[in-house]
C-alpha cells in the first residue's frame, strides 16, 4: 500500500516540477529540518532562535503564495505573522527566560541537554519514523490544494507529528512550550498549503491566541519555576491515579 | 432575542471588569447579578430557540442544540457565582489574600463569558477560538492557589490542552478545505453553510477532520486515552472553578464534537462518525470506571466521574436513535447540575475538615447538616439512581441503544454505569457516615440530619449502624455549615436534578426534540 503511495507521490512531484512547486517544497522542507534540529538543540537560546527562523520561513512561504496565486490577504497575513512569531514571541521568551536566569545567568539552566528522556540519536530515529507515518498517510488521503503541491501538506503533517515526539521526549518546561509552538506552525503551514484563502480575520484571531497563549505559558513557566526552582519537568509527579 | 444574546455576551465581560477594579464586595455582588442574570437570560431565550433558529451579525447563532449547552453553563455560572461568594469569604485555611481573589472573581466571570461564547457562534473558526480562550483562562485559574500541585495541574493542562486543540485546528482547517471546494475560497466556515452542501464535499478530508476534531476537542472534553490533564486539574483547582470545568467546559468541548459531528454526518452517513464516538466513548466509560475504585482524593473522584460521564454521552451520540440523542442532551443538563453539586458538596467537607484525602474526612453527615445530606443527594444522582434527572437520560439512552440494536454496547453501559455507582457510592458513604476517628474527637450529643432523603435512607440501611452512636466531633469541628452561600445553590441545583427526573418542563422536549432532529435523530 504504502509503495503505491510512494510511487504516486513521487510521480504526481515527478510530473509538476515547476519553479513554484520546487520552491515551496524546499520551505516546507526545511520548516521540517528546523523541527528536527530542535532536538539537537541544548541551550534554550538556540532552540527559541530555531523557532524564530522555522517562523520566518512560513512567513516566507505565505509571501510566495500571495504573489503567485494573487491573494493579497496574506500579505498582511504573512507581515503579521512574522511580526508575532519571529520577533514578539522570541523576545517575550528570551526576556522571560533572562528574567529567571536561564540565560546567560545560572548555567544550571542554561543548558537543557540533559532533558532528554532518550538519546538524541534516539530521539531523531523516532522522529524520522513518525514523519514518514505522517507524510505517506496523509498523502494516501488524496487531498490536493488549489494553491501548493500536496506533497507540503505531507511535509506539514510531518512537522506537526514531529512537534508532538519534540514534546514527549523532553522533559524541560521551555522544550515543551517550544514544542508547542512549533506544532502550531506546523498548522499554519497546513493552513498555507489547504486553506489559503480562509478569511483574514480568522487568520488574525488564531494569531492573537497565539499570543494569549504564549503569554499564559510565560505566566506558569514563571510559576512553575518559582516553585521546584528548575525548569525540569521530571519531578512533576505528584499528581496520579 | 438579539438583545439578549448581546446582553449575555457582554455582561459577563463587564462583570470581570468591574471585578479587577472595585472593591471585594462590589465584584462579588456583580458576579453573582452577571450569573443570575445570564441564566434568566437563557432561560428566556429558551422558548424562542424551541422554535426557531436566531441568527444575529452573522457571527451569532443560536439553535435548540446550542441553547442546550448554554442552559448547562447558565445554571453553574449562576451557582457558582453565589456559592463562590461563601467559598472566598475565608474560613478554612486563612484569608486568601484580596488581590488573588480578585483575580479568581475576574476569572470566573471571564471563563463562563468564554464557555457562553462558545455555543453562540455559527462559525467554526470562532468556535475554536473561544474553547482556546477557556484553556487560557481556565489553566490560570487553576494555579490560581499556587500550591506545588496546582503548579502541576496547570502545566499539564495547557500542554495537553494547547496540543490538542492544535489539532482541532487541523480539523477546523480541514473543514475549511473541504467546504472551499464546494462553496469557493471566501465563505467563512458557517456550519450551516457546511451542512447544506454536506452531500458534496470530498470524502477523505471529511473523514480526517472528524477524527481529528474528536481527538482534538475531545482532548479538553476528557475521552480516554487523552484524558489525563482531567483529573489533575478537577483537583487541584479551587472548587468554584472545579465546578465549572466538570460540568460546563467538558460539556462545551462536547458541543464543539457535535458541530463536526452534524457535517460528517451529513457528508459521508452515520456510520463512520458513529463508530470513532463509539470507540473513545467505550474506552472513557471503562476505564474511568476503573479509576473509581480505590480512588484517595475526593476531587479526583468526581473527576474521573466526569471521564466516565462523558463516555456516555460518547455512546448515546453513536447509538443515534432519537430517544438516545435526547437522553444525550438530557444528561448534558443534569449531568452540569449534579456534578457542579457534587463538587460544591465536596468543597465544602474539605473545607470543614482541611483534607482532600478521602480517608481524612468522615463524619460528614454530623458535622455538616445540610451540606452533607445535599453532597449525599449529589452522589446517588450522579450514580443515576431514580428519581433523579440522570436515571431518566441514561435510561432513555440504553432505551435508545437497545432500539437501534447496540445490544452490546447497552448491556456495556448498564454494567459500567452499575460499577461506577458502586465505587463512588462506597468512598462517599464512608466519608458521610464513618464516625470521626477518636483521637480527634469529643462526644457531642448527635442531632438527626434536617435534610432527610429517601435514597440516603436506602444506603444508610445497608452500612454499618454508625447513625444510632453517639457521633464524634473533634472540638474544632463543631457542627454547623461554614456558610449559607455555600448550601443554596447546591439546594437549587438538587431541586432542579430532581425536577429534570420527575417531570422536565414541556419546553424542554420540544428543545429536544429539535436539537435531535439537527443531528440526524431517525436516520440510522
Amino acid at each position: 500500500m504504502s509503495g503505491i503511495v510512494a510511487a504516486t507521490v513521487l510521480a504526481s512531484t515527478v510530473a509538476a516540477p515547476s519553479a513554484l512547486a520546487g520552491g515551496s517544497n524546499v520551505i516546507a522542507v526545511g520548516v521540517l529540518l528546523a523541527e528536527f534540529g530542535m532536538f539537537r538543540q541544548a541551550l534554550l537560546r538556540d532552540q527559541v532562535r530555531l523557532y524564530a527562523a522555522q517562523s520566518a520561513l512560513i512567513s516566507v512561504l505565505a509571501v510566495v503564495v500571495a504573489a503567485t496565486r494573487n491573494l493579497p490577504d496574506l500579505y498582511a497575513l504573512a507581515a503579521l505573522s512574522f511580526a508575532l512569531k519571529t520577533v514578539i514571541v522570541p523576545v517575550v521568551l528570551r526576556r522571560m527566560l533572562r528574567g529567571i536566569g536561564a540565560i546567560g545567568g545560572d548555567p544550571r539552566w542554561n543548558d537543557i541537554a540533559g532533558s532528554h528522556a532518550l538519546s538524541v540519536a534516539g530521539a531523531v530515529l523516532i522522529a524520522i519514523a513518525v514523519a514518514a507515518f505522517g507524510f505517506f498517510t496523509v498523502a494516501a488521503l488524496g487531498l490536493s490544494s488549489p494553491v501548493l503541491p500536496a506533497t507540503a501538506l505531507s511535509i506539514s503533517a510531518a512537522v506537526v507529528l514531529v512537534s508532538f515526539v519534540l514534546m514527549i521526549v523532553r522533559r524541560d518546561v521551555i522544550s515543551q512550550a517550544i514544542g508547542l509552538l512549533s506544532l502550531e506552525n506546523g498548522v499554519s503551514l497546513t493552513a498555507l498549503v489547504v486553506a489559503a484563502g480562509l478569511p483574514l480575520i480568522l487568520e488574525v484571531a488564531f494569531l492573537f491566541d497565539l499570543l494569549v497563549a504564549v503569554v499564559v505559558f510565560g505566566l506558569l513557566i514563571r510559576v512553575h519555576h518559582g516553585r521546584a526552582e528548575s525548569m525540569s519537568t521530571a519531578e512533576l509527579t505528584s499528581l496520579r491515579g | 432575542m438579539h438583545a439578549v444574546m448581546l446582553v449575555l455576551l457582554l455582561m459577563p465581560l463587564g462583570a470581570a471588569l468591574i471585578c479587577l477594579r472595585a472593591p471585594l464586595v462590589v465584584a462579588r455582588t456583580a458576579t453573582a447579578v452577571a450569573g443570575i442574570a445570564s441564566f434568566a437570560l437563557v432561560l428566556a431565550l429558551l422558548p424562542a430557540a424551541a422554535h426557531r433558529d436566531i441568527a444575529y451579525l452573522d457571527v451569532l447563532r443560536v439553535d435548540a442544540l446550542s441553547t442546550v449547552f448554554m442552559l448547562a453553563t447558565g445554571f453553574l455560572y449562576a451557582a457558582v457565582a453565589v456559592y463562590s461568594i461563601g467559598y472566598l469569604s475565608g474560613g478554612g485555611h486563612g484569608e486568601p489574600s484580596s488581590k488573588r481573589t480578585r483575580q479568581l472573581w475576574a476569572g470566573l466571570n471571564l471563563f463562563a463569558w468564554a464557555m457562553l461564547a462558545a455555543p453562540m457562534t455559527s462559525n467554526l473558526a470562532l468556535l475554536w477560538v473561544a474553547i482556546e480562550v477557556t484553556t487560557v483562562i481556565s489553566a490560570l485559574l487553576v494555579a490560581i492557589e499556587n500550591t506545588d500541585g496546582a503548579a502541576e495541574a496547570a502545566w499539564k493542562y495547557v500542554v495537553l490542552a494547547s496540543a490538542g486543540l492544535a489539532l482541532a485546528l487541523l480539523a477546523t482547517i480541514f473543514a475549511y478545505y473541504a467546504g472551499a471546494h464546494v462553496l469557493g475560497q471566501s465563505y467563512d466556515l458557517g456550519f450551516t453553510q457546511l451542512i447544506a452542501v454536506a452531500a458534496r464535499l470530498p470524502h477523505g478530508a471529511v473523514q480526517l477532520m472528524f477524527v481529528l476534531a474528536v481527538l482534538g476537542f475531545g482532548t479538553k472534553m476528557g475521552l480516554v486515552p487523552v484524558h489525563t490533564w482531567l483529573p489533575d486539574a478537577h483537583s487541584e483547582a479551587p472548587t468554584p472553578v472545579s465546578a465549572l470545568l466538570s460540568g460546563s467546559l467538558l460539556a462545551v468541548s462536547f458541543y464543539a464534537i457535535l458541530r463536526f459531528y452534524q457535517v460528517t454526518e451529513a457528508a459521508l452517513g452515520p456510520a463512520f462518525p458513529r463508530n470513532v464516538l463509539l470507540i473513545f466513548g467505550v474506552a472513557s466509560l471503562v476505564l474511568s470506571m476503573l479509576y473509581l475504585f480505590g480512588q484517595r482524593d475526593v476531587k479526583r473522584l468526581l473527576a474521573y466521574s466526569s471521564v466516565e460521564h462523558m463516555g456516555i454521552l460518547a455512546i448515546g451520540i453513536s447509538f443515534g436513535a432519537p430517544a438516545a440523542l435526547a437522553g444525550v442532551l438530557l444528561h448534558v443538563l443534569a449531568h452540569a447540575a449534579a456534578k457542579g453539586n457534587a463538587f460544591m458538596g465536596a468543597g465544602v467537607l474539605v473545607r470543614k475538615l482541611g483534607s482532600k484525602q478521602i480517608s481524612a474526612i468522615r463524619g460528614g453527615l454530623d458535622l455538616l447538616p445540610w451540606s452533607g445530606p445535599l453532597f449525599l443527594l449529589a452522589v446517588f444522582a450522579l450514580g443515576a439512581m431514580p428519581p433523579f434527572g440522570l436515571f431518566r437520560s441514561e435510561f432513555e439512552i440504553v432505551a435508545g441503544g437497545l432500539r437501534s440494536g447496540n445490544y452490546v454496547a447497552a448491556a456495556l453501559l448498564i454494567v459500567a454505569v452499575s460499577a461506577a455507582f458502586f465505587g463512588l457510592s462506597a468512598s462517599v458513604t464512608r466519608m458521610l457516615m464513618l464516625p470521626l476517628p477518636r483521637q480527634r474527637t469529643l462526644v457531642v450529643e448527635r442531632v438527626p440530619a434536617t435534610a432527610g432523603a429517601p435514597p440516603g435512607g436506602l444506603l444508610a440501611a445497608a452500612e454499618p449502624k454508625t447513625d444510632t452512636e453517639t457521633a464524634a466531633m473533634a472540638p474544632a469541628l463543631t457542627r454547623g455549615e461554614p456558610s449559607a452561600w455555600m448550601v443554596v445553590p447546591v439546594a437549587i441545583g438538587a431541586v432542579a436534578l430532581l425536577w429534570l427526573g420527575v417531570h422536565p418542563p414541556a419546553v424542554l422536549d420540544e428543545l429536544f426534540s429539535r436539537a435531535v432532529a439537527l443531528l440526524g435523530g431517525g436516520a440510522s
